[in-house]
């Protein structure tokens, strides 16, 4: 019993959480237990089981007395990018070692208005720079996917490793992440489940770890887009504190699932037929098509001429934010600060206390923001990819403009690679993963990753839909009657 | 272009993260890496092209400008590696 309680849906949970045929407190306890015999995995780093019961306890009282907002007493799991009051929050780094928030971030803060329940944070790539989620400092998320019987370690992919991990193991009803290049779709491709980046502006920023501010959105990883529907509804609305958070009214996503979508124009872009990519993925590509064909909807091949370039554009924006961004981690206001020598003053702080705390890869992208905006380089890079950035945005305002509904895409160049297996493989390989869904980030628009089906191995494989702006439930419609043409019901097979 | 070990040491100081003499020739050969990357850029025709500064055509919002917040010392001291006296405490800047 415990342990299918784990395996509800939101909406399903919620459901029988109005109809008091669950207390939340039970629910809570079921997935306290799931986490605890999860530690192979390593995607809950920070446990926070008396907030959790508090909170359910809260919520059970809230059901009693008919007052049910769209999260009450759903348990789910909270990236550690996100600032929650008096929790570690440390983006992964050592850097942020001892960090408790006076604070709590707009979208955890909306979460728990509406009810929702906390068990703890989790793994991620530091500072949310990765895709595989082996940046980070507490080691690595271990995919709770295998490849048939073989039982190497999979990357459950990253940044968001820890909360695709935790919601397809079934530790969580859903869990947030961040999005900046593919962080919420790549690994929700991974690991079989929905991950949607909404519209940049759609979510506060106010209180998640910055890392490229232009870029950066939150968003929902859940197990059906039913619930990123119910989810994404609580994270996101007007928030004063983000000067870029978008005053718009929030519609009922979940009114929005009717799973219609007969007329409905759906883009193939060509430059997304990567050369050298899996048969696989092709196929998926293909089946996904015929699949919305078949629902309705109008498939028309679409050109938009600059994604070529939207991985350099963005490998010059994104380090240039980061290092603007991450130059407050000086070990003077919180964190780590390096021990000094005899002698040392502020400048050998600055720079021991940044060696020290942050990893590798980190310290790398900031290194090459800083010199793609120091003087006389500034130009050459980082007007000229901005430059590109309004051109691959005008691209995508083209083709909506022309009658385009979504545009449909593989979520990502391949299944599941091992853990280590890039290692010896240079930084752009790996930013490579990236390659469907910078463009949305760069562009500002909604995307969601939907699983679609599995490879030859038996590992699950997404497609993703790019939608217009602002325009989350007509995407997550899209996505809906996908999911039902789909029907991925793939499910990891037990071994932590 | 080709970066040398001496501009990665540049770049590094710039940065402020202390990188090892001996990590110089890495570093500057992973950052060719990367460089080359972008290098691609160049192949675009930008003319005519404003750099974007915002992805959703915004105005900022304006507000009085008043004191919304503050008073909150101790919440802002609570999480800094040495504080004393109310203030944040670092090496000796000035001799």
């Amino acid at each position: 019993m415990m342990g299918e309680l784990t395996k509800l849906t939101l909406a399903e949970a919620r459901d029988k959480l109005r109809a008091r045929e669950v207390t939340s407190l039970e629910l809570t306890e079921a997935c306290l237990t799931a986490i605890e015999g999860a530690g192979a995995l390593n995607a809950f780093v920070h446990h926070t089981p008396e907030i959790a019961r508090d909170q359910a306890r809260a919520a059970d009282a809230r059901l009693a007395e008919g007052d049910a907002p769209a999260m009450c007493g759903l348990p789910i799991g909270v990236k550690d990018l996100f600032c929650t009051k008096g929790v570690p929050s440390q983006a992964a780094s050592r850097i942020l070692q001892g960090f408790l928030p006076e604070y709590e971030s707009t979208v955890t803060s909306q979460l728990f208005d509406a009810g929702a329940v906390m068990l703890g944070k989790l793994n991620m790539d530091e500072f949310a720079m990765g895709s595989s989620n082996e940046t980070s400092c507490y080691g690595n998320v271990v995919n709770p996917w295998r490849r048939g019987n073989d039982d190497t370690a999979l990357t459950p992919g990253g940044s968001s490793g820890g909360s695709a991990a935790a919601v397809a193991a079934d530790l969580c009803l859903a869990a947030t992440g961040t999005d900046t290049g593919g962080s919420i779709r790549q690994p929700a491709a991974f690991t079989g489940i929905v991950g949607i980046k909404p519209t940049y502006g759609r979510c506060s920023r106010w209180g998640i770890v910055a890392f490229a501010s232009s870029l950066d959105q939150a968003g929902p990883m859940t197990k059906t887009v039913r619930d990123s529907a119910i989810m994404l509804g609580a994270m996101c609305g007007h928030d004063p504190k983000d000067s870029t958070s978008a005053d718009l009214a929030v519609p009922d996503f979940e009114a929005m699932l009717t799973g219609d979508i007969r007329g409905k124009v759906i883009g193939i872009p060509k430059e997304y037929r990567m050369d050298g990519m899996p048969a696989e993925i092709e196929k998926l590509w293909a089946d996904g098509s015929a699949m919305l064909k078949a629902a309705g909807a109008e498939i028309r091949e679409i050109s938009l001429p600059h994604t070529k370039y939207a991985l350099p554009a963005y490998y010059v924006i994104a380090p240039a934010e980061a290092s603007s961004n991450l130059a407050r981690y000086d070990g003077v206001r919180y964190g780590h600060r390096a021990k000094l020598a005899q002698g040392d003053g502020i400048t050998e702080m600055y720079e021991k206390t940044r060696a020290e705390g942050f990893g590798h890869e980190v310290q790398r992208r900031v290194m090459v923001g800083t010199y793609v905006l120091s003087a006389g380089f500034y130009d050459a890079y980082y007007n000229r990819a901005r430059k590109v950035r309004a051109l691959i945005k005008r691209d995508f305002d083209d083709v909506f403009a022309a009658g385009i509904d979504a545009i449909l895409t593989p979520a990502t160049p391949s299944a599941a690679f091992g853990l280590g297996e890039m290692q010896d493989a240079d930084p752009v390989q790996m930013y490579l993963n990236d390659v469907f869904t910078v463009t949305v980030n760069l562009a500002g628009l909604p995307g969601i990753a939907v699983p679609a089906g599995v490879d030859a191995q038996g590992l699950p494989l997404g497609l993703q839909l790019i939608g217009r702006p602002w325009e989350e439930g007509d995407l997550l419609n899209t996505a809906y009657a996908l999911e039902q043409a789909a029907g991925f019901v793939a499910k990891p097979g037990k071994w932590w | 272009m080709s970066i040398a070990p001496e501009t990665a040491a540049r770049v590094a100081k710039l940065a402020r993260i202390k990188v090892e003499p001996e990590a110089l020739p890495a570093l500057a050969a992973e950052f060719n890496t990367i460089l080359g990357f972008i290098e691609q850029l160049n192949e675009v025709d930008v003319d005519g092209v404003e750099p974007m500064t915002s992805v959703t055509p915004m105005r900022l919002k304006r507000r009085e400008d008043v004191v919304t917040d503050g008073d909150r010392q101790a919440q802002i001291l609570k999480n800094a590696p040495d504080a004393r006296e109310g203030f944040f405490a670092v090496p000796k800047v000035v001799e």
